[in-house]
């Protein structure tokens, strides 16, 4: 008996010492880095925000305001006015004057002109919009200096270019500006957002009703106080702030030509039987499932930080992100063990600090959402693997995720989470990855990654999604069109191909 | 010995893909790291210990030599607490007068090898001033890959050349120089740096500092990578020794966050990663010394070695 017990001893300590052999890395205090948070002084907040319409900021008719939060704090940053369908119509009606008697009116050059300004007072004050774009919707600081504050400026740029060339962008037939636009942008890219769709509306001859996510208004509300500083000619740019029945109010106004929407496939499909009949001009940008393929001739480490820029870049508030991860079955232990060991080192916490890699989730609601459909993965008997960062006690987080023996026919694997929540699939021959990529009802973006040139063409020819990246993820440019296939959406932003949106074309 | 029969455990058709865009921006996002305060207080003084205090000219002297060891043991006179460096790296024939000035003092000797910086010697050659520079007291021999035969696809030649030359260090650590600057693509980098460890090195090195490009962030992200599969193969822990064109503490600096962020805590040690230079030393001095005062000091200050 007792010897039983010995051998027993014996044979646990063996075991715990290949347990401790078996390589692993830690990623923990050896070489700490120190609190570095960028300064919010120099941004101005005022308590209290009204509508901008005709070139003004004016209390809203409707008397209502609301409460805008800092999402990593939940303290209110500031009250916007609540627009009802008074202010909206006095927002539509500002922007129709402007369009009849001053903006379609201007020489091409003159409207290039204005824009390069925005772009250029964009550039001047990219510090206080990028610490403004974090406080109110929680993503890195790194972020919004690096990526959403100057891609909007040079969107800005390059639309202002195309001002005066639209004769060029449209051979042999005249392009026409249609007049007022109802655009309604989502929270995830608050102020690039509002840049993608006022730089062309305003490069083709529009005028432009801007409704800002309810969660995130105030670069919204910095970039009319742009426009103002700017001497755009009063009603070409109105904001009018909001939740989904000031979008509403937009939509149904008899007095807009079109309506540009970036949000969720729900609300997108509301609006276009909203808009059917009316004659308005509609393009939706929507959801989507990417899937990012990962081919066992890629190159894996390079491959690891694509996915993880994929899934984890604004906490997964993306509508193009990699959130599929098919990895061919030969190399799927290897990028898992790459993957857990790339999560341990993500940076999550105050999205003001300059090193934080994961910002806080936008709001509660989109929290709980998460949570819901995480919860769906684990109960539907996926692998969950989780970073076991510290999670702050105030405001909204959550720690980056990724499960794997995902099945097609998960809820994680075919709804879009838009938080960062990885779902691992491997497949076997180029064929499958092909076929379960498209099986998704978005398609929105997608990913490969091989070392093979051929086979880059191969695969990304046959997938069924506007935006295919090639051995990178998540590659934005105002040259580059971006859109949708399927329920992710019609009509294209960026390039050339965007000005198509905003223009009558007359023989 | 016989290295035929490990050959074949290596094959260089295995060994991953780099793709050049994904391998820079990563690493420059890592050299985009806010480091300050404490973090770079106590990561000057990590960098510090980490040093391969290093003098490779054809007009390196008895005296030099001496000095340079001085500033090793001691490398700030008016503040004991700053530690000493890892390393004084010179050639054979001053291995003896390091030893000598050293003695003692916990900083070691390396000494370059196997006809540095070119290794264009026979074999016989390098392993004999290999076995020279260990019996002069060499603790640590930094050899050099014949880039040659590497490009010309000697695989084989190289992988047995360094498992010789280890063979020929007995006690002494084994740097690799791989001189990645000649190496052209950092697919060849993480192939010469499989080779390597395969074939027994302890740390492997970027460059002689005799090349342009040496050290680069992304060559280094590369060999991390290596080390890092090279560990989850075989259990062992290699090291990393970036070498030529650090001259800055903010490099210095961004060369311990992508140790860091990539094999994590096990290797900010100088065990298994050291910084080859000079120049930067004084000033990784100064930054310490205006992050106690406050203010930058002239560089008179600071003693040329």
């Amino acid at each position: 008996m007792s010897t039983t017990v010995k051998d027993d001893t014996a044979r646990n300590e063996a075991a715990e010492k290949v347990a401790a052999e078996k390589p692993r890395l830690e990623f923990g205090g050896a070489w700490k880095y120190a609190p570095s948070p960028e300064a919010t002084d120099h941004v101005e907040i005022a308590p209290r925000y009204g509508l901008f319409i005709g070139g003004r900021f004016v209390p809203p008719r409707s008397k209502k305001h609301f409460p805008t939060i800092n999402p990593a704090t939940e303290e209110a940053l500031s009250e916007v006015a609540d627009a009802g369908a008074a202010d909206v119509d006095a927002a539509v009606r500002a922007a129709e004057e402007a369009h009849r008697r001053r903006w379609s009116k201007l020489s091409p050059a003159a409207r290039g002109k204005y824009i390069y300004r925005i772009a250029r007072l964009i550039q001047e004050k990219s510090r206080a919009l990028a610490v403004l774009e974090t406080m109110n919707g929680g993503k890195p600081i790194k972020e919004s200096r690096d990526v959403d504050v100057p891609l909007a400026a040079a969107h800005f740029f390059y639309y202002a270019g195309w001002a005066d060339k639209l004769s060029w962008a449209f051979r042999g037939r005249r392009a026409e500006s249609l007049g007022v636009c109802g655009q309604i942008i989502p929270w995830n890219f608050p102020l690039l957002m509002a840049a993608w769709k006022i730089a062309p509306a305003l490069a083709c001859g529009n005028t432009v009703v801007l409704k800002p996510a309810e969660t995130t208004p105030l670069t919204a509300l910095a970039l009319a106080e742009v426009c103002r500083e700017a001497d755009l000619p009063p009603g070409v740019v109105n904001v009018v702030t909001g939740a989904g029945e000031t979008g509403a109010h937009v939509v149904n106004h008899p007095g807009v030509a079109k309506i540009a929407f970036t949000g969720s496939t729900e609300v997108g499909k509301v609006i276009q039987r909203a808009v059917a009949g009316t004659g308005k001009r509609l393009t939706l940008e929507l959801g989507g499932k990417a899937a990012n393929i990962v081919f066992e001739d890629a190159a894996i480490d390079q491959a690891v930080e694509g996915i993880v820029n994929g899934i984890y870049f604004n906490q997964g508030h993306v509508c193009c992100a990699g959130s599929r991860l098919l990895v061919q079955e030969s190399i799927e232990p290897v990028v898992r063990r790459k993957l857990a060991h790339r999560i341990a080192t993500l940076r999550l916490g105050n999205p003001l600090d300059k090193n934080t890699d994961v910002g806080a989730i936008n709001s509660g609601a989109q929290l709980a959402k998460i949570r819901e459909l995480v919860q769906s993965g684990v109960d539907e008997g996926a692998e969950l693997h989780q970073s076991a960062c510290a999670i702050p006690v105030k405001g909204f987080w959550f720690p980056p995720t990724f499960f794997t023996g995902v099945a097609q026919s998960h809820r994680i694997a075919r709804e879009e989470i838009f938080g960062p929540v990885l779902a691992v699939m491997t497949f076997r021959t180029p064929e499958e990855a092909v076929e379960k990529a498209n099986n998704t009802p978005y398609g929105l973006s997608a990913g490969v990654w091989t070392d093979k040139g051929s086979k880059i063409f191969q695969v990304s020819s046959r997938l069924r999604a506007g935006v295919v990246w090639a051995n990178t993820f998540n590659k934005f440019d105002p040259a580059s069109p971006f859109g949708g296939y399927k329920e992710s959406g019609f009509g294209r932003e960026g390039g050339v191909q965007g000005l198509r949106e905003y223009v009558e074309l007359r023989a | 010995m016989s290295m035929s029969a490990a050959v074949p455990v290596l094959d260089l058709s295995l060994v991953p893909r780099v793709d050049a865009v994904g391998v820079e921006e990563r690493a420059a996002a890592l050299g985009k790291r806010s480091i300050k305060k404490e973090a770079k207080r106590s990561g000057i003084r990590l960098a510090i210990s980490m040093l391969d205090l290093t003098t490779l000219e054809g007009k390196d002297s008895e005296g030099k030599v001496r000095q340079l060891c001085r500033k090793a043991v001691r490398p700030l006179p008016a503040d004991p607490t700053v530690p000493h460096v890892a390393a004084v790296c010179v050639y054979p024939n001053l291995v003896p007068v390091a030893k000598d000035a050293l003695a003692g003092s916990g900083v070691k000797v390396a000494s370059v090898a196997t006809g540095f910086p070119a290794g264009l010697v026979p074999l016989p050659v390098k392993l004999d001033e290999t076995r020279r520079a260990v019996a002069m007291g060499a603790d640590e021999v930094d050899m050099v890959i014949d880039r040659g035969a590497f490009l010309s696809g000697g695989f084989t030649a190289v992988f047995e050349e360094i498992a010789a030359v280890k063979a020929a260090c007995g006690p002494a650590h084994l740097k690799v120089i791989l001189e990645t600057g000649e190496l052209e693509t950092y697919d060849n980098v993480r192939k010469a740096s499989h080779l390597a460890m395969a074939a027994g090195a302890d740390f492997i090195k970027t460059s002689t500092g005799k090349v342009v490009p040496a050290a680069t962030p992304a060559v280094v992200l590369v060999m991390l990578e290596a080390i890092r599969d090279h560990y989850f193969e075989t259990g062992r822990r290699v090291g990393l020794k970036p070498a030529g064109g650090i001259r800055t503490s903010k490099q210095a600096l961004h060369l311990l966050v992508l140790v860091k962020e990539t094999l994590g805590d096990a290797w900010l040690t100088p065990d298994l990663f050291r910084i080859g230079a000079s120049t930067v030393t004084n000033d990784l001095l100064m930054q310490l010394a205006k992050e106690s005062s406050g203010r930058y000091q002239s560089a008179d200050y600071f003693t040329k070695d």
